[in-house]
């Protein structure tokens, strides 16, 4: 595997009317776990399912139901813990989140306060060749989806679908770390593509299944050092927390405007007030979302109804030894073993579908022409008709077999982007294709031989200016694969020239 | 003799020999319980599901019926029962019939036993006096001359249906002495086995950590059969302990010799009335007489009990209690023009909480508030570790069981507390919170009456898990002690 070391990336400094602000970031991102079963009741975790259909006793909070953990969801936790080079704690606890809301039937979340199933870990983003920002995890716990409240439907009555409520979510917390509005959506994106390989949150976004509630927060130049020095948080400056965002462009336009709000009341000679806010994409605008007075008091409490959870460590170990290649690992070694290049390997890497199909085409071929291949017709093919990897009509058994016509000289170039037109549109063995349709090369040196002579006898001119000036074979070349239409192979029709012509 | 007016260990041998069908006993209680109504115990009869229940029992007496075939109960208006009313004795469940039934009955059912109705409590098992009802005041069949008085609570309608012989045994739920306190004012016997003996599922929630289900009988063995029935593992309750239920009837051999009887010295409350002091030690002769050792034993934390109790069930209780909001079930308060959420929150549970409840989620969401935390909700969890330690190591030096009173005095008159401070009314619990804050087993067992000529109860406080030995000590006492009173039947 390639040793990779970065070069750690510059904060993003706003030019205030003043002086120089840098941004401090830091994101708590909610991750909907991947399970067929809610957290603590055994209803179905379905989207898009009838409106409170997938709803059990326990999630509406009938009175005397109990909540019982599912094993799988604290299996999926574990696995991103160890995905996230994190500490998993054998020993970890669920509290009460207590506050009224009519899409929370209980009265209280079941959440991870005090004793969180998986602490500090790390993520590795990268924002470009050799600079990268290694984000530092404090926390990650498992915790209740609330239901979702429906307020448009009715202009008297407000309705509740229950079906979200209780679905796990694990909450991705990490330490101020983040330096400006492009490496918090790299974050973002890079998070998304880890769960994607774990399988353990399908990072859907407009779903919903993967949200981030970001705080932002701006200092001077020197201070962020300041604060790693000494670990004291006052040199970051407050902070304020944009709730619930569920797009990358979102984020950073949020964050953007967020920082600029601050500067300017701070170069105003005013303070920030810590707050909750929401960002209106329309207006593209931050604004309050609650005052201090209207703050809750979640009131946490350990649940009494669920005991201490305690894991074995063989347990960690075992989904350790299940855990899939990283995509970190994953780039490293295709870089290595391929020879593509690091942009390449970021394109190849990002899904790990199209990674594995790239695997199957590069395999025992020459990497950088699969990996053009992969990137450029068959990614480039992909987007412009809106097709995922797992729909393209060409399987990487069929492009290799593309790549190993081109590799024994039996098609050009040209003619193998026919080929693979050809297979998208209709299919079929590529060389049987190739075959079929007549698109082989001629390689075989009679026919090209016949060729030249035909061609040198009849131009008796440029044979003497050839002579002279050997540069003028070329002319003779492209005659030739003209008379042979296209297929005669332009290495085997130099070479005869060449000879023929005495040079 | 009527044939309500059975044991259940009778009216099994019984209905065995096939001297009595389950219908005729079945019959017998429900004529029972008509003329009960003045004790206002049953508040949701179902005879039309108990005279199914005793057709289908009858017919398959015999091997393999269960351990209660044809026994006919009361349950716990707490216990949430399929079809029927199960309300907690609160107005905000007003109509609530839930689609599922507790683990409990459900069990029971599984053992053949027959339901006869839904019994009164305390609203969400909050009080010591059934005064907090809904359903209004369950009275105690035990009278001083035409005073009426409570059974106690919470589960006072329990205790005043077996003790009226309405029932044959009742479920109970004890939080901080619900099941004790009421058998003790009424002369019956009432168990509290150890928490996570009895599942929890269906039971309506007061404070999480504390509640525990158990029986509510006229005699200990009594108890011991319907507590086998209701004990077992339930893996719908993370707080369920899988561990085998032992044959409590079987253990009552009725030989304590050589076991060590605890009697703790800080349960000498000051003020405790004579009859009470007097009842105890007639109790510690006579396990002393039945060849039990009797130790001096400490408890040094028992004065925290009560105060710590009295924050970690409110605050548990706060937050249970959230989901009765009026958006799903349940009471809904009629709402004005303009009136939004909040207004539906305050409305509805103003309208469908009592003052007790009321009161309670007030204290619960206090202690938990941010700034008050430390001081109220951890500090009574540490107490309560204390308190359990306390316990461990008297088991640990050898103690079998602990033995103390049941209450502070006898029944008292309903209404009497109506205008007290809330607290005097606490500490009612004064001798059984202990045991729910330990998580242990403990029984209350009539012993004798008081100068008025009503019950007085003493508890039994066992190991945990060791029910089977705690029943035996308690049989011991209950036939040295030869209670057989019975209340003079006014209604």
């Amino acid at each position: 595997m390639l040793d990779l070391t970065y070069e750690t990336p510059k904060p993003k400094v706003i030019a205030g009317a003043k002086h120089d602000w840098e941004l401090v970031i830091g994101m708590e991102i909610h991750a909907q776990v991947s399970s067929n079963a809610k957290l603590f009741s055994g209803a179905s975790t379905t989207f898009g399912a009838e409106p409170n259909s997938n709803v059990s006793f326990v999630d509406c909070a009938m009175p005397g139901m109990l909540p019982v953990i599912n094993d799988f969801c604290v299996a999926q936790a574990v696995r991103t813990g160890l995905g996230l080079k994190a500490q998993i704690n054998l020993v970890s606890a669920f509290d009460r989140k207590n506050y009224f809301y009519p899409d929370l039937p209980q009265g209280y979340q079941i959440s991870q306060l005090y004793h969180p199933i998986v602490g500090e870990g790390e993520v590795l983003v990268e924002m470009g060749p050799g600079v990268a920002r290694l984000v530092r995890i404090e926390r990650i716990h498992l915790e209740q989806d609330a239901g979702k409240s429906i307020h448009d439907m009715d202009p008297n009555l407000s309705f509740v679908d229950f079906n979200r409520t209780g679905v796990a979510l694990m909450e991705i917390v990490s330490r101020p770390d983040i330096r400006g509005p492009e490496e918090a959506a790299a974050y973002v994106a890079k998070l998304r593509q880890i769960l994607r390989y774990l399988g353990t949150c399908d990072g859907n976004m407009q779903n919903g299944n993967l949200r981030a509630d970001v705080n932002v927060s701006v200092c001077r130049p020197g201070d962020y050092e300041r604060y790693q020095a000494t670990q004291d948080f006052s040199h970051l400056g407050t902070r304020c927390e944009i709730k619930n965002m569920n797009s990358m462009r979102f984020i950073q336009q949020a964050i953007e405007y967020e920082a600029r709000r601050q500067i300017a009341i701070l170069e105003d000679g005013g303070k920030v007030v810590q707050e909750t806010r929401l960002y209106d994409p329309d207006k593209g605008e931050t604004r309050s979302m609650r005052s201090k007075e209207e703050a809750h008091d979640y009131r946490y409490f350990p649940d009494p109804d669920l005991l201490p959870l305690e894991i074995e460590q063989a347990w960690v170990d075992e989904i350790a030894t299940s855990m899939p290649e990283l995509p970190d690992a994953k780039k490293a070694r295709f870089m290595a073993d391929y020879g593509v290049t690091d942009y390449d390997a970021n394109v190849l890497t990002a899904e790990l579908d199209a990674a594995a199909f790239f695997e199957a085409v590069a395999k025992g071929r020459d990497g950088k022409q699969a990996a053009n291949w992969v990137i450029n017709e068959l990614f480039g093919r992909l987007n412009k008709q809106g097709l995922t990897i797992a729909e393209a009509p060409v399987s990487a058994a069929q492009l290799g077999g593309v790549l190993d016509l081109i590799a024994s000289g039996e098609i050009s170039g040209k003619m193998a982007k026919d080929l693979f037109e050809i297979l998208w549109t209709e299919g079929g063995d590529p060389a049987e294709v190739a075959a079929a349709r007549g698109m082989k090369q001629v390689t075989d040196t009679g026919a090209i031989e016949t060729a030249v002579d035909e061609i040198i006898a009849a131009n008796p001119a440029q044979v003497e200016k050839a002579k002279a000036n050997p540069k003028l074979a070329g002319w003779f070349v492209g005659q030739v694969i003209k008379a042979t239409g296209g297929k005669a192979n332009p290495a085997a029709v130099n070479q005869i020239v060449a000879q023929k012509l005495g040079l | 003799m009527n044939a309500n007016e059975l044991t259940i260990a009778e009216a099994r041998d019984a209905l065995a020999k096939g001297e009595l069908s389950a219908v005729d006993l079945t019959m017998a209680c429900l004529t029972a319980i008509d003329a009960g109504t003045p004790l206002n115990a049953f508040v949701h009869l179902t005879p039309e599901i108990a005279l199914d229940q005793a057709r289908a029992s009858d017919a398959r007496r015999g091997e393999g019926a269960g351990a209660l075939n044809g026994i006919p109960l009361g349950i716990k208006d707490l216990f949430c029962t399929r079809g029927v009313a199960s309300q907690a004795a609160s107005n905000i469940l007003k109509g609530f019939k839930p689609e599922y039934e507790s683990t409990v009955t459900s069990k029971l059912f599984a053992a053949g036993a027959v339901m006869l109705g839904k019994l009164n409590m305390d609203e969400f098992a909050m009080g010591s006096s059934n005064e907090t009802s809904c359903y209004g005041d369950a009275v105690n069949p035990w009278k001083v001359d035409d005073r009426k008085l409570t059974p106690g609570g919470s589960s006072g309608g329990s205790a005043a249906a077996v003790a009226a012989d309405l029932c044959l045994g009742a479920t109970g739920t004890d939080t901080g002495g619900s099941i004790r306190q009421p058998a003790a004012f009424t002369g019956i016997v009432g168990i509290k086995p150890t928490y996570g003996r009895v599942s929890r599922w269906g039971i309506v929630a007061f404070a999480s950590s504390l509640d525990q289900a158990g029986p509510m009988t006229k005699t200990v063995r009594d108890a011991a059969i319907l507590l086998g029935a209701m004990a077992g593992h339930d893996p719908k309750d993370s707080t369920s302990a899988d561990i085998p239920v032992p044959d409590f009837e079987a253990a009552l051999t009725g030989d304590i010799r050589g076991k060590k009887i605890g009697i703790p010295r800080e349960y000498r409350m000051e003020g405790m009335p004579a009859e009470i002091e007097a009842l105890w030690a007639k109790g510690r002769e006579m396990l002393a007489d039945a060849g039990a050792e009797i130790v001096d034993i400490s408890l040094p934390h028992t004065k925290y009990a009560l105060p710590a109790y009295y924050v970690i069930a409110p605050a548990e209780a706060s937050s249970n209690l959230a989901r009765y909001d009026g958006v799903r079930y349940g009471h809904r308060a009629k709402l004005g023009q303009g009136d939004g959420i909040v207004d539906m929150y305050e409305k509805t549970r103003a309208e469908g909480f009592g003052k007790e409840v009321q009161r309670r989620v007030m204290i619960g969401t206090y202690v938990l508030s941010a700034g008050f935390y430390d001081a109220y909700y951890n500090r009574a969890r540490k107490v309560r570790a204390l308190i359990k330690r306390d316990f461990d190591q008297v088991f640990a030096e050898g103690i079998d069981a602990i033995l103390t009173p049941a209450t502070p005095s006898s029944a008292f008159g309903l209404g009497e507390m109506a205008h007290a401070d809330p607290v005097e009314m606490y500490l009612n619990d004064v001798f059984t919170v202990t045991v729910n804050l330990a998580g242990l087993p403990g029984i209350s067992v009539p012993v004798g009456l008081d100068a008025k000529g009503l019950p007085l109860g003493l508890q039994l406080i066992g190991r945990p898990w060791d029910e089977a030995g705690l029943l035996n000590h308690a049989h011991v006492l209950e036939q040295a002690a030869g209670f057989v009173e019975k209340p003079r039947k006014w209604w």
